[in-house]
């Protein structure tokens, strides 16, 4: 009798997070029990008591490092992974606790915490990349719970995740949405954020906030020139680069040039 | 040497919450020394980044301390704001913010209740290896979520970090049409989550029973979601059985301890108090709609529990209460002549206190007169929670102490999951060690 197929190993790992990229995966309530049964869920604390060894077939990491021992953790995941696949802002880009990498940590943890000297943290939040080799990453604060479910159901069947690195502002033109920015005047940063949500702030009259990060060679300055044409002060561009992808490089890079140029200002 | 025997029993990672934290009891012959939920979630320094933002970005920014929770971060960040300002949103602008709410808990209670803490009492391992032996339960637990999430999405864009919440109100508010588009699934939700009352009264409960100073939002006419007083059980000196939100630091206090990356909050003078879904129940059981209140006694339940193993039946009450108040407010919705209500930052300060499914969560933010955030302060439930759910495992072990160390175990984490705890949000939290020292 030819013995049942072995199910791949899926493993689910948490480092800095609000647990919202994890909780992705148990909103797929029509497709959970389905991915239940074509992997072996080994590694899913939030989920499960149970606890299945290595090598995993595939780690989804979710959240970013921020402690000394995360940074070693991390390691021990990589080497236990055929394939490690971040989800999330916070594990591709640090996530918004990177605000930490702009303001002085000692600093920050005496305004938390009466007893700074029990924190052990380190003084930047760094996406998972920094530390080991990612073989995919998936955008979102939080991520896109069916891209999440393409990106799992392409990697176990050796096919290429369909996952483009557009911008949001495709999806509108493809939604034929009309834009808000230059129909309405509402700043947007839909022209460089990567797409994924299906243009979800745009549809409720609201402007990208860039929660899936930069695009690919995304033109953040000129776009902060038509911001500023709209009445948007230079703080609150800074501010808007410096949210839930902060740590990305164009997004760094721009919030950055705003913070000479405030500085020249004074 | 001491003839006597420590034993120490630890779990590393604690299963099923949300979040990372660890358990550690410390056991000197028969006795259990020493009982301590370890948060190393590691901490993200919201307050502190807080600073300097602008007032429009909290509720955005805070929903990212949790992932389960998000809409209750929006709302007590937006309340506090707008106490702030001197703006009450009213109307169907109020109903839709509860609306919002109800879609959270049903997402969030059928999520603990199927999920996280059933296969507790059935020996499972977690929802998945229930679900061989119980398909049914776990099917009707993932369409329960299904219906809270559907809402979120209508209101919210998506179910996490939902992206139409501002302060005021909304970005953009539905058509009547399209909440009609709802009803349907949510009077299902309805019988469902009858039938969860139903399922939840069979489950096996250790007897086990404290005498806790339950703290909740009480509203005098509504079951609390959005606003109220703050009550509590023993009530809080000098007579006063409730106070405003505005008070809530001159009675409540956090205290920082080495074990822990999360904040111990006590109430001044006795210490360790209990929020979350008991403590709204015992507080305002008279403003439950009577469909809730049936199922309750139906399913055994007084108008006070006080056996936090139960708090599985009461959470079930909860999301009968919370798919009826969705539908009592898609049936009567006319949609709002404006999504939301405009705002006039000023040099002030604001708080903010609402209920999320795990309870109380309270915002306080300072402003400068351009709106920009000076200082700010969250106190999330599960750092409420963690002293009472320490005395909780200190009990339990020292009453089980003659049991295997496996089951001994799996009895502790039971008791934290009764909590349904959030340990993102308490580090602004769990690992079950014992110590047999
Ligand atoms: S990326 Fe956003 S949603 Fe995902 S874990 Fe981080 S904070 Fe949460
Ligand atoms: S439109 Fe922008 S901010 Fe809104 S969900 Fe999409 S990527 Fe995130």
């Amino acid at each position: 009798m030819p013995k049942p197929a072995k199910r791949p190993k899926l493993a689910v790992w948490k480092f800095a997070s609000c647990d919202g990229c994890q909780l992705s995966l148990l909103d797929c309530e029509d497709e959970l029990l389905a991915i239940a049964g074509a992997v072996e869920i080994a590694n899913f604390p939030e989920a499960s008591r149970a606890v299945v060894g290595g090598p995993y077939a595939l780690s989804l990491v979710e959240g970013s490092i921020t402690t000394p021992h995360d940074a070693e953790r991390i390691h021990a995941i990589r080497r236990s992974s055929r394939m490690l696949v971040t989800i999330g802002a916070c594990a591709t880009a640090g996530g918004i606790q990177a605000l930490r990498n702009f303001k002085n940590v000692r600093e920050m943890t005496a305004i938390v915490y009466a007893h700074p000297e029990y924190i052990a943290t380190l003084n930047k939040s760094t996406p998972i990349k920094d530390h080991v080799a990612v073989d995919f990453e998936l955008r979102g604060c939080p991520v896109n719970k069916f891209q999440l479910v393409e990106l799992i159901s392409a990697l176990l069947h050796g096919r290429k995740p369909n996952i483009p690195a557009f911008s949001v502002c495709m999806e509108c033109k493809r939604r034929g949405a009309i834009c808000i920015m230059t129909a309405r005047g509402i700043p947007c940063m839909g022209p460089v954020t990567q797409a994924g949500c299906g243009a979800l702030c745009p549809g409720y009259e609201r402007g990208c906030f860039g929660c899936f990060g930069p695009k690919e060679t995304p033109n953040s300055h000129s776009l902060s020139t038509i911001w500023s044409g709209l009445g948007v002060g230079e703080q609150d561009i800074l501010r808007a680069y410096r949210t839930f992808n902060a740590n990305a490089e164009p997004f760094r890079k721009e919030a950055e040039s705003h913070e000479r140029e405030h500085h020249q200002d004074h | 040497m001491s003839a006597n025997t420590t034993r120490t029993i630890k779990v590393g990672v604690l299963a099923r919450v949300e979040g990372e934290g660890s358990l550690r009891l410390k056991i000197k012959d028969d006795r259990v020394l020493e009982a301590k939920l370890a948060i190393f979630e590691p901490p993200r320094f919201f307050e502190a980044f807080l600073r300097g933002r602008a007032y429009s970005e909290a509720p955005d920014i805070t929903a990212r301390i949790c992932g389960i929770c998000p809409v209750a971060y929006q709302m007590s960040a937006c309340h506090a704001i707008e106490d702030a300002f001197g703006v009450q949103v009213v109307g169907p602008l109020r109903d839709l913010r509860r609306l919002l709410y109800c879609g959270e808990w049903i997402e969030s209670h059928a999520l603990h209740v199927y999920m996280l803490h059933a296969p507790d009492f059935l020996g499972y391992e977690d929802a998945i290896r229930m679900a061989q032996d119980h398909p049914e339960a776990v099917k009707r637990g993932l369409r329960l979520k299904k219906v809270g999430n559907a809402i979120m999405t209508l209101l919210g864009g998506r179910e996490i970090h939902p992206i139409n919440v501002r302060v005021g109100g909304f970005y953009k508010v539905p058509a009547r049409r399209e909440l009609g588009a709802l009803i349907d699934d949510v009077k299902w939700a309805l019988d469902a989550a009858l039938e969860t009352v139903r399922f939840a009264a069979t489950l096996p409960f250790p007897d086990f029973e404290r005498d806790y100073d339950f703290v909740a939002l009480q509203h005098p006419s509504e079951y609390p979601l959005n606003e109220g007083q703050l009550g509590s059980s023993n009530g809080f000196g000098e007579g006063k059985s409730q106070i405003s939100i505005g008070e809530y630091e001159q009675h409540f206090t956090e205290e920082h301890l080495a074990h822990s990356n999360a904040l111990h909050s006590v109430i001044n003078s006795r210490g360790a108090y209990f929020v979350g879904p008991m403590a709204r129940y015992a507080l305002n059981y008279d403003v439950l709609p009577p469909v809730a209140q049936q199922a309750a006694s139906e399913a055994g339940l007084g108008r006070v529990c006080r056996n936090p193993f139960q708090s599985i039946v009461v959470r079930a009450v909860e999301l009968v209460f919370a798919c009826h108040e969705a539908l009592r407010i898609m049936e009567s919705y006319e949609t709002p002549e404006r999504p939301f209500i405009e705002v006039q930052p000023r040099a002030s300060s604001g708080y903010g206190c609402t209920e999320a499914p795990r309870g109380i969560l309270y915002h306080r933010y300072r402003f400068d007169d351009h709106g920009v955030i000076l200082d700010a302060k969250i106190v999330p439930p599960t750092a409420q929670n963690q002293k009472t759910i320490e005395r909780d495992l200190f009990e339990l072990a020292s009453r089980h102490l003659d049991l295997p160390k496996d089951e001994l175990q799996w009895r502790c984490e039971q008791a934290i999951r009764n909590y349904d705890p959030c340990i993102s949000c308490a580090t602004h939290f769990l690992d079950l060690r014992l110590e047999k020292a």
